[in-house]
């Protein structure tokens, strides 16, 4: 990989102008996926002057810097007790503590990687996105449309509501991808959201519809959803697994996930 | 273009390139303690302390080391000594390729959670690999260490 010039932006703005006067010009978050996901850059916009790695909170909500690291957010007492700290969770099973310590939410969620562990749980915890250009954007808009990926994310924010979390990820080993993933947020109602597919994580519309308006959730009405989450999510092969066997996973861990956050 | 870091306690001004990796100028400038391993992260044998927390030197641009404290085992010389000392009375050493990192890792381990049990060692240590001692040994000699056992 060859970078042309190292650029430190004093300013959003200046990150903003700079990113979108080529696109062969980067914006740099911690730079753990650098090696294996970037060819030759002209200009690497470095975001390390402009303090974006910090936690805000109100009593509503909490503010994220897109600049934290993801290490910190896995520690930090509020993410740890919101929604059975699925974020915590997710987090936790990222490579090691090294990685966590380097790695940036920012660089998590732009990555956009179709392995994430983080980006199923964000989805269900229906967090809001905060760009310098585009403002805030709720983050099943910005999943769906590439236009974001030439702004400069600020923060995130994530509502601090009462509500029951699962999260699920199968590997073969602790620091192997994700063969799927899944995540499951119930509030006042259903939140299914189910990634390394292998494609991006996406959410399951119509999984979420026939859960909020069942009223037992056992026996022939669970295998009822599983089917429907089946047919609309789209599950396919590749080394990591079988089309067969991520659709086993998927049934099994989605009615584990649905009877844990309903207890 | 020039960096200005502190490198075990000592004020370092060091030329890199954009492209440079901390790994590839660690070593270019005598620390050979930092080993390359998987150069992608999944190994943790390139573990250096930036600002007293563990990160993988393979993967962090040399530029973004500017103005920051880089430890590596040479900086924590007394309690990488403890620690190989235990190493050796369990047995938790073979080709000891891995080691400065581990140190490095147990020693940031220690400052972070003291009272560690064994599978909060596990969780802390699962990135950094060992290709030949399965783990047990080391586990034990690192929890005598965080016990103050020596």
């Amino acid at each position: 990989m060859i970078i042309n010039q190292y650029v430190i932006a004093s300013s959003l703005e200046e990150a903003y102008q700079l990113l979108n006067e080529s696109k062969k010009n980067k914006v740099l978050a911690g730079g753990a996926w650098l090696k294996l996901s970037v060819k030759d850059v002209d200009k690497m916009i470095s975001l390390d002057r402009l303090s974006l790695d910090y936690f805000r909170e109100t009593e509503e909500e909490i503010e994220i810097g897109a600049m934290t690291c993801l290490r910190d957010i896995e520690e930090h007492t509020t993410i740890k007790n919101l929604y059975s700290g699925i974020l915590s969770s997710a987090i936790g099973h990222i490579m090691g503590v090294s990685v966590r310590n380097l790695a940036t939410i920012g660089g998590s969620i732009m990555g956009k990687f179709s392995f994430s562990d983080i980006l199923p749980v964000l989805m269900v915890m229906d967090v809001k996105l905060k760009f310098f250009h585009h403002g805030i954007v709720d983050i099943e808009t910005y999943m769906n449309d590439r236009i974001y990926q030439r702004d400069v994310l600020e923060s995130l924010i994530i509502k601090k509501d009462e509500g029951q979390g699962y999260f699920r990820s199968v590997s073969v080993t602790p620091l192997d991808f994700a063969m799927v993933n899944l995540a499951i947020v119930k509030k006042d109602g259903f939140s299914v959201a189910i990634g390394s597919r292998p494609g991006p994580a996406l959410f399951a519309k119509d999984t979420m519809q026939a859960l909020n308006k069942m009223h037992s959730f056992h026996g022939k009405a669970l295998d009822q959803v599983t089917k429907i989450c089946l047919d609309e999510i789209g599950l396919g092969k590749n080394l990591r697994a079988s089309k067969e066997y991520r659709q086993v996973l998927v049934q099994t861990y989605l009615k584990r996930g649905i009877k844990q956050v309903i207890s | 273009m020039k960096i200005k870091c502190i490198i075990n306690q000592k004020a370092k001004q060091i030329d890199v390139n954009n492209s440079d990796f901390l790994l590839d100028v660690l070593r270019r400038e005598g620390y050979v303690s930092v080993r390359r391993g998987c150069d992608n992260t999944s190994c943790g044998v390139c573990t250096v302390l930036l600002d007293g927390k563990p990160i993988p030197s393979c993967s962090l641009l040399a530029m973004k080391a500017d103005g920051h404290e880089i430890t590596t085992v040479e900086g924590i010389q007394d309690e990488a000594d403890k620690l190989g000392r235990l190493f050796g009375e369990e047995g938790a050493d073979q080709c000891g390729f891995c080691n400065p990192s581990m140190a490095l890792t147990v020693y940031a381990l220690k400052k972070e959670n003291p009272k560690a049990n064994e599978e909060e060692i596990k969780a802390y240590l699962v990135g950094n690999l060992c290709r030949c001692t399965g783990y047990v040994a080391q586990h034990k000699a690192i929890k005598k260490y965080l016990e103050g056992e020596l």
